[in-house]
C-alpha cells in the first residue's frame, strides 16, 4: 500500500493500475513536480541571475561617471579590491565586526539561555522582554542607539553618568570614542535574543531524565554541563553562530545609521554600496560584492552542513 | 522546607542528596530561585531598558527628552508623536504595508505548492532541492543589487513598489518554504489518502485537506516575511525613492532632515516598529523556527 501511494501522482490518477506503465509513472513524475516548478524557477531568476551579471561586470571597467572607458578589465578590480586600503579596512572592519558581534551575542545568549531555561517567577515577562529588541525595526534601533543612548549632549548613557556622579561627571562622546564598538554594541543588543531563542530551543529538547539521573548519581552542574548539555547544543551554538553570522556580515543597517561608514566603520557592505550608489564604479563594486559571496560562502557551506545534520537527524 | 521533613532510615543518604542538589542549583531551592529570578529580571530589564527609555522619551516634550540629567517624570507630552505625524509619514507608512503584505501573500501562493512537492509525496532529491532554496538566502543582498538596480533603471521600475515587492518575495521565499515544509510533513497521511479517494485534485487538496491543518504554520511563516520586509532598508534605500520609498528609508530621510529631535526620533522609530513587535509577540513561539529557517523547532 505505501508503494502504491508513493507511486500515485499528485493528481489522483484513478485506480492506478497495479503495474503501472512507465509513461504513467513519468506523468505522475511531472504531476509532482509542478507545484515546486514555480517557485524554484522564481528563486533561481531573482537570484542567480543577478549574482552572475555581478560576476561579469566585476571584470569590467565602468564607472558610470565615465561611459565612454567601458570595456573588459580583466582582474584589475579585484587587484584594486585588494590593494586599495579601504577596501581592506573594509575586509577588517567586515571581519571584526562579525566575530565580535557574533561572539559576544553567543556568549551572552548562551548564559541568558540557561537562566530562562530553569523555572522562575514571571519567565514568560522576561522571555517577552528579551525577545523586545530583536522586535526593533533595525533602523530604529540604530537611531535609538545613536540618539537617545549615546548622544553626548543628551543620550541615556552620560545622563546618568550625570545623575549619579553629579555636574563634573565625565561626558565622553560614545560613538566618536569608539566608533566600532559603538555598532558592535548596538548589534550586539539586537542580536543576542536571537542566539537566546536558538539555544533556549536547544536546552528545552535536551532529554531531561537523563540530566535528572545523571544528577541523582552525583554528577556536578558543572560535569553536566560540561559532558551532557554543551554536547547537545553544540549543534545549536554551531547553527545560531552561522546564522547569526551570516546576518551580520550583511549588515548595512546599523553601519549606515549610526556613523555612516566613517571613523573607520565601513564594512563591505556599505563600501559595496557607497562605490555603487556613490561613487558610481560599478566594476570595482561588483568585485568587491564576489569577494562577499566568496567570504559569505565559507561560513554559509559550514551553515548549511549544520542545518543538515539537525534536518536530517529531525526528519528521521 | 524538603530537608527538614526528611527523616528515617535512609534519611543521612537523602539528605545528604538534597543538600547536594540544593548546592549545585536545583530549581526547586527556595533561595537560589529567589536569586535566579532576582538575577533573570534583573537581565530582562536591562536588555528592555533602551526600548522603554525609548517610550518614555518619546512621550516627553523636545526639551524635556534632551534634558541632561534626564527628566524621568517630566509631564508626557504628544508633542514627538505631532511632529512625526506632521512629517507626512503616511505614504511610506503605507508603501511599507503594501510591500510587506503583497509579497508574503505571494510568498505564500509560491512556498505552499512547493513544500507540497517537498514534503507530502515529495520529488526526487528534494533535500538537494531544500538546500538549493536555503544557500540563495546566505547570498548577500548587497552582491545582487547592482544589476537589479541597472535592470530597474532600464524598465523604468525604479521607485515602484511593485520592484520591491518582486524583491521581497525572492528574500522570502526560502524562508516559507523551509517552514512549510516541516509544517506539511507533520499532516497525517490518512487525511491526504482520505482526499485522494474521494478524487480531490492538487488545489482542492492543498485549499479544504492541507491548509486549514497547517493553519498556524501558515501563519506563523506569513509574519516572519512579514517581519523582513518590513524591516529591509538597503534594498528600499538603493531602489526607491520619493514615490515608493518604506517606512525604515522615511526613518532615515526624516532624522536627517529634521535635525536631533530626540522625543521626534523616538515617536518615529516606535511607530515604525510597532507592527514587527506585534506581530514579534503573537509569533512568540513560532520565532525560532522561522529565524533557524525550520531547522529548529
Amino acid at each position: 500500500m505505501t508503494t502504491d501511494t508513493a507511486a500515485t501522482s499528485a493528481k489522483p490518477s484513478r485506480e492506478a493500475p497495479p503495474a503501472e506503465s512507465k509513461a504513467l509513472r513519468k506523468a505522475g513524475d511531472w504531476a509532482r513536480r509542478a507545484p515546486l516548478l514555480p517557485a524554484l524557477i522564481f528563486v533561481i531568476v531573482m537570484t542567480q541571475l543577478p549574482f552572475a551579471a555581478t560576476l561579469v561586470i566585476s571584470f569590467m571597467n565602468w564607472n558610470a561617471y565615465y561611459p565612454d572607458e567601458r570595456g573588459f578589465a580583466g582582474f584589475d578590480n579585484f587587484a584594486r579590491v585588494f590593494t586599495d586600503t579601504n577596501t581592506r579596512q573594509a575586509v577588517v572592519v567586515t571581519i571584526v565586526l562579525t566575530v565580535a558581534v557574533v561572539l559576544i551575542s553567543l556568549v551572552l545568549g548562551l548564559l541568558i539561555a540557561m537562566l530562562l531555561d530553569r523555572k522562575f517567577l514571571g519567565r514568560g515577562i522576561v522571555r517577552t522582554m528579551m525577545i523586545t529588541p530583536f522586535l526593533i525595526v533595525p533602523v530604529a534601533a540604530a537611531l535609538l542607539w545613536k540618539h537617545a543612548l549615546y548622544n553626548p549632549e543628551y543620550g541615556l548613557f552620560n545622563g546618568l553618568l550625570t545623575t549619579v556622579f553629579g555636574d563634573n561627571a565625565p561626558q565622553p562622546d560614545w560613538i566618536t570614542n569608539n566608533p566600532l564598538w559603538a555598532i558592535i554594541v548596538a548589534l550586539v543588543w539586537q542580536w543576542t535574543p536571537f542566539m537566546m531563542l536558538i539555544l533556549l530551543a536547544g536546552l528545552q529538547s535536551r532529554p531531561l531524565d537523563v540530566v535528572e539521573a545523571a544528577r541523582i548519581d552525583g554528577a556536578s552542574s558543572w560535569q553536566i554541563f560540561r559532558h551532557m548539555t554543551l554536547p547537545h547544543l553544540r549543534q545549536y551554538i554551531e547553527l545560531s553562530g552561522l546564522l547569526g553570522a551570516i546576518y551580520v556580515v550583511q549588515n548595512f543597517d546599523h553601519v549606515f545609521t549610526i556613523t555612516s561608514g566613517g571613523l573607520g566603520t565601513a564594512n563591505l557592505p556599505y563600501f559595496i554600496y557607497q562605490t555603487f550608489y556613490t561613487a558610481q564604479d560599478y566594476g570595482r563594486a561588483s568585485a568587491a560584492g564576489v569577494v562577499v559571496v566568496l567570504g559569505t560562502l565559507i561560513i554559509a557551506m559550514a551553515a548549511l552542513r549544520t542545518v543538515f545534520t539537525i534536518f536530517k537527524e529531525e526528519s528521521r | 522546607m524538603s530537608e527538614q521533613t526528611v527523616t528515617g532510615p535512609a534519611a543521612d543518604d537523602e539528605a545528604a542528596t538534597k543538600a547536594h542538589l540544593a548546592k549545585v542549583g536545583k530549581p526547586e531551592g527556595p533561595r537560589n530561585n529567589r536569586l535566579l529570578t532576582l538575577l533573570a529580571w534583573v537581565v530582562g530589564l536591562l536588555f528592555v531598558a533602551p526600548v522603554l527609555w525609548m517610550v518614555l522619551t518619546s512621550f516627553h516634550s523636545e526639551t524635556d527628552a534632551a534634558s541632561n540629567p534626564p527628566h524621568w517624570f517630566a509631564p508626557l507630552s504628544l508633542e514627538g508623536y505631532k511632529s512625526f505625524f506632521g512629517a507626512g509619514p503616511w505614504p511610506p507608512l503605507l508603501n511599507s504595508l503594501t510591500a510587506s503584505v503583497v509579497s508574503t501573500v505571494l510568498v505564500l501562493l509560491l512556498a505552499f505548492p512547493a513544500a507540497y512537492a517537498l514534503s507530502i509525496r515529495p520529488v526526487k532529491k528534494w533535500t538537494d532541492v531544500m538546500f538549493f532554496f536555503l544557500s540563495t538566502k546566505m547570498l548577500p543582498i548587497v552582491a545582487g543589487l547592482l544589476p537589479i538596480y541597472l535592470f530597474a533603471q532600464q524598465f523604468r521600475l525604479l521607485d515602484t513598489i511593485w520592484l520591491l515587492i518582486i524583491l521581497y518575495t525572492s528574500m522570502n521565499l526560502p524562508i516559507a518554504i523551509w517552514m512549510l515544509q516541516s509544517f506539511l510533513a507533520e499532516v497525517p497521511a490518512e487525511m491526504l489518502e482520505a482526499a485522494q479517494v474521494d478524487g480531490a485534485g492538487l488545489i482542492r487538496t492543498l485549499r479544504s485537506i492541507i491548509a486549514p491543518v497547517v493553519m498556524p504554520g501558515l501563519a506563523s511563516a506569513a509574519l516572519i516575511c512579514f517581519i523582513f520586509s518590513w524591516n529591509e532598508l538597503l534594498l528600499a534605500r538603493v531602489l526607491t525613492g520619493t514615490v515608493a520609498g518604506t517606512a525604515p528609508v522615511f526613518l532615515t530621510g526624516f532624522v536627517t532632515s529634521q535635525g536631533l529631535f530626540l522625543a521626534q526620533v523616538c515617536a518615529a522609530s516606535l511607530v515604525v516598529s510597532l507592527p514587527v513587535l506585534a506581530a514579534g509577540f503573537a509569533a512568540q513561539d513560532k520565532l525560532v523556527q522561522g529565524l533557524s529557517m525550520g531547522a529548529v523547532k
